[in-house]
């Protein structure tokens, strides 16, 4: 039904990656910054909606995946100094071995177990980044040098502090992630999730390997997300154990809730309008708390399928 | 002093711990076991207890006893009051959903969390206990008002646990935790039991709250402890099990003193929530819990 469409679809994301490329040349400076800040997040929250959106697990530990991939890349950079590329690789695959183990664990549970369960392993990697204070900062957390933060491609050196740089570093991980999260949805393995999703025994009946297919979206999602985390420490240059806490484990649900859970674009929306919710409110209160309080209730209530999610029933059926 | 009244010391705190803990964790267990709602906002609701317990007495002069009574009755109530419009306002238009209940909870968590920040701020505020008695052990001095929060604590729960197993609104609401449908329709108000229950178990850490507050002060993100303590102590003792959930509150209540004692205290949760996971992973029904329908 959906597969009328594939051009369309490509058009659209395609379409979304080009305006935000163009919007780099408009953006006043303050702006740009704070689109690098959330085209980096929106990558947290597109590996947050491959589980929540597609395979319907709602973890809320999710902190641990980011803060294992930006620990991964800002403590080799720092420690061993590694140069960038190495250090967002060490950053990736400490994700999504962290999460393949999390997986194993975590599967063996379903619904309410599984969010406590999650919950309570994001809080035992929160302890341990504050036990291990002597290497990670602890509290206080790193600050990654700015003279490590430089990115040596064949003779040319790009300079990851710059604005331009940062923000087109962003975008290209957006891009990539988000080109990947539409085939993978669209592929056979997205099927299954979804199937999943819908009747995971009745996928069980047809043939499927549910509890190795909901392994390897735990496993995708993990390293989505330690990518965000590690693109995050080598962009901005800031290690820190608050990323790892429990707040850090519910944005990305609030993102995804409000731009709209298995949409392909809704965790960019949601990151985004969030992000300049709290920034354009900030300048008349400092409750921050309050507004993503109400913001999470108000769409449990009214809006379940979020703003992307609400724009597919009514008009636009193709949308992926 | 020698390691035998060090231990006793570590003991006592500990039991201290675990009274308080007994009465939050059988708080949130009464609401999962009867509504199936994993309410998130329980801390914060333990948290409102203590501050409402500070203001209250605070605006009662005369001796420390009379604003503390006074707490002991009206911060509970007001606590109640707050929980039985939250399930009015949010929990009931959900349909008491799993996975709805819990993003709504966390939303209810971060509004009240932020609004005690704003009206009671920053600072942590002591509560005058009752009375100053001092039990003198042939080692040390020991406070016998956290002793009395202890027998407080013990008596509210047989008091709990009479109602819940001797009495008609007690066999309602087991009616209503084993089948709700049934209950239903055998003419019991579901959606009124499901309203007091979730009044009933914030209350319960309303109380648990005004009762420590005279020991640890009253602070706006004094909620984050018991939440996790809680979630701990419940799963441990077998979701929605009276029993389980006691025993489970003096292990850890006692485990967390003792080592906290003798060990870092951040290496001392980092096990205890290990061990939690591993637990939920490997046994779900808990060590006390029976195998859910």
């Amino acid at each position: 039904m959906r597969d009328a469409s594939p051009a369309k679809a490509y058009a659209l994301h395609v379409g979304v990656i080009a305006l935000l490329f163009a919007l780099n040349f408009v953006l006043p400076d303050y702006h740009q910054g704070l689109f690098a800040r959330i085209m980096a997040l929106a990558v947290f929250a597109m590996g947050y909606n491959l589980l929540f959106g597609y395979v319907g697990l709602l973890s809320l530990g999710h902190a641990m995946f980011f803060s294992a991939g930006l620990y991964g890349a800002g403590l080799t950079v720092h420690h061993l100094g590694w140069g960038v590329p190495e250090a967002f690789i060490a950053g990736v695959t400490c994700g999504a071995l962290l999460a393949l183990v999390i997986g194993l664990l975590a599967l063996r549970t379903s619904g309410v177990a599984f969010m406590i369960v999650t919950m309570m392993f994001a809080q035992v990697f929160y302890l341990l980044i504050l036990y291990f204070a002597a290497w990670t900062g602890g509290d206080q957390g790193l600050v990654v040098q700015q003279a490590s933060r430089t990115l040596n491609l064949g003779g040319a050196s790009l300079d990851l502090t710059d604005p331009t740089v940062r923000y087109m570093s962003a975008l290209a991980l957006f891009a990539v992630v988000l080109l990947i999260t539409l085939t993978v949805v669209r592929s056979r393995f997205g099927r299954v999730l979804v199937a999943i999703r819908e009747n995971e025994e009745r996928t069980k009946m047809l043939g499927y390997d549910t509890v190795a297919n909901k392994l390897a979206a735990v496993v995708a999602s993990g390293a989505i997300c330690a990518a965000s985390g590690a693109a995050y420490a080598l962009l901005f240059g800031y290690v820190g154990s608050s990323f790892a806490g429990v707040q850090y484990s519910i944005l990305p649900l609030l993102w995804v809730l409000l731009g709209g859970a298995a949409t392909t674009l809704g965790p960019l929306v949601g990151t985004l309008f969030m992000y300049y919710v709290t920034d354009i409110t900030s300048g008349f209160t400092s409750a921050y708390l309050l507004i993503v309080g109400v913001a999470l209730i108000l769409l449990v209530l009214f809006f379940p399928k979020g703003i992307l999610g609400s724009i597919r029933e009514r008009w636009l059926g193709w949308l992926p | 002093m020698h390691f035998g009244p060090h231990l006793l010391l570590a003991a006592l705190e500990g039991l201290v711990t675990s009274a308080v803990l007994a009465l939050t964790a059988l708080g949130l267990s009464l609401v999962f076991g009867v509504m199936r709602v994993v309410n998130v906002a329980h801390g914060e609701f333990f948290m409102l207890g203590a501050v409402l317990a500070w203001a209250i007495s605070t605006a009662i002069s005369g001796h420390p006893a009379v604003g503390f009574v006074a707490a002991l009755v009206v911060a509970p109530l007001l606590v109640g009051l707050v929980a039985l419009v939250a399930e009015r306002l949010v929990l009931r238009r959900l349909n008491y959903n799993p996975e709805g209940t819990i993003v709504a909870t966390i939303g209810m968590l971060y509004i009240i969390q932020q609004l005690a920040l704003t009206f009671y701020g920053p600072e942590a505020r002591p509560v005058e206990p009752p009375f100053n008695y001092r039990i003198l052990l042939p080692w040390f001095g020991y406070s016998g008002y956290k002793l009395s929060v202890v027998a407080a604590s013990a008596i509210l729960l047989v008091i709990t646990w009479l109602v819940l197993t001797r009495t008609r609104i007690g066999l309602i609401m087991r009616a209503t935790q084993y089948d709700r449908e049934t209950a239903q329709a055998f003419g019991v108000p579901v959606e009124r039991v499901y309203a007091g229950v979730f009044a009933v178990g914030a209350m319960l850490a309303a109380i648990a709250a005004v009762l420590i507050v005279p020991i640890s002060q009253a602070h706006y993100l004094m909620g984050q402890d018991p939440l996790l303590l809680s979630f701990i102590v419940v799963i441990i003792g077998g979701l929605g099990s009276l029993r389980g959930t006691v025993v489970a509150a003096i292990l850890i209540g006692l485990s967390d003193g003792i080592i906290s004692m003798f060990f870092s205290p951040t290496l001392a949760k980092i096990i205890a929530t290990l061990v939690v996971a591993m637990v939920l992973v490997f046994r779900p029904q808990g060590l006390f819990g029976t195998t859910p329908r």
